[in-house]
């Protein structure tokens, strides 16, 4: 570990707040949400008016695509679940594409840990290779399952999804299918870092060894699987939520 | 041997033998998808979206033992 890149599993800790400790994973997620923000409120501000510019029609264009496309997943539902999985869609493409811009993770700061001597620690760090973010995305993902389950079906009936008592090969299922629904956390969260933080470990590894021009292509096909991570977590909530408001058979 | 060796042992060896499954499931997965395209060339975007969707559950059992294996190394 002394001679090869520096990789640290967890987000170091920059300084404190009032007590609330800031680490440098957090600080890009500020960072994003802030962009995340400003967008939607621009794009709401150009709504109203009749001349519109033209990075507003870009936004639309993006936006009419995902929800074109999810519109064959979800049917008619898409148009009270699309502010959800957009919004999913959207900002974890963000955050993963933000991991990999020129500086993140590349511009150091001393810190100094209580009364320790001072070392260097990344400012910046893509924000989806720490875990303690994938597991809150997961949980939204999983929470609004939940609750689009009830919704759709009534307490009683998503419940009896579950516990069902009629014979004993069904009430085994049934417990089968509370397992099951819990580890969709596991997998949603662990799926989502493991790919980014693996990307972020080949990159640093392969600049490592070969300094010149052969992280590029590497860099395209981490361009290429945040993409298609953002868009898989957006398109399983879908599914998943779809599982969920069907009867149960 | 040390418990360093061992360490870095046990982390090619979650990594190595947790690819193999995931790997023949993928490539089963998109030669039947190629397949199914084929055969219904109309239907390939459907296709295409669940190919995606099952390549993203077998994917994730290898995620999960590069997870392990980055836990046993840099934990």
């Amino acid at each position: 570990m002394n001679k090869g890149p520096h990789i640290s599993i967890k987000p170091e800790h920059l300084l404190d707040l009032f007590g609330f400790p800031l680490t440098n994973s957090f600080l890009t997620a500020i960072i994003v949400l802030l962009l995340f923000v400003l967008t939607t409120i621009y794009y709401n501000s150009q709504l109203k008016k009749v001349k519109r510019s033209n990075f507003f029609y870009l936004l639309q264009f993006i936006f009419k695509g995902i929800y074109n496309f999810f519109k064959t997943v979800l049917g008619t539902r898409i148009d009270d679940l699309f502010p959800l999985i957009a919004s999913l869609f959207i900002y974890i493409l963000l955050l993963n594409w933000f991991g990999l811009l020129p500086g993140v993770g590349s511009i150091l700061i001393s810190v100094r840990e209580n009364q320790g001597e001072s070392h260097f620690v990344p400012l910046l760090r893509g924000n989806t290779t720490d875990l303690n973010t994938t597991l809150v995305l997961a949980v939204v993902a999983f929470s609004s399952i939940q609750y689009y389950g009830i919704k759709g079906l009534g307490l009683a009936g998503y419940l009896g999804k579950f516990f069902n008592f009629s014979n004993p090969i069904s009430l085994v299922t049934g417990l089968l299918e509370v397992i099951s629904e819990f580890s969709r956390i596991i997998s949603f969260a662990f799926r989502l870092f493991g790919n980014i933080f693996a990307g972020e470990v080949i990159l640093s590894i392969i600049a490592f060894l070969i300094p010149v021009l052969v992280s590029f292509p590497f860099l395209l096909l981490e361009i290429f699987v945040g993409f298609i991570q953002a868009f898989v977590f957006a398109m399983l909530t879908a599914v998943f939520i779809n599982l969920a408001t069907m009867k149960a058979h | 041997m040390s418990t360093e060796a061992v360490k870095l042992l046990a982390t090619a060896i979650a990594i190595s033998i947790g690819v193999i499954g995931p790997g023949i499931g993928i490539g089963i997965i998109g030669g039947k998808a190629v397949e199914a395209m084929g055969r219904n060339p109309e239907a390939e975007s459907t296709i295409r979206n669940t190919m995606i969707l099952a390549i993203v559950f077998a994917e994730s059992l290898a995620i999960f033992a590069l997870v392990i294996a980055f836990i046993l190394r840099f934990i």
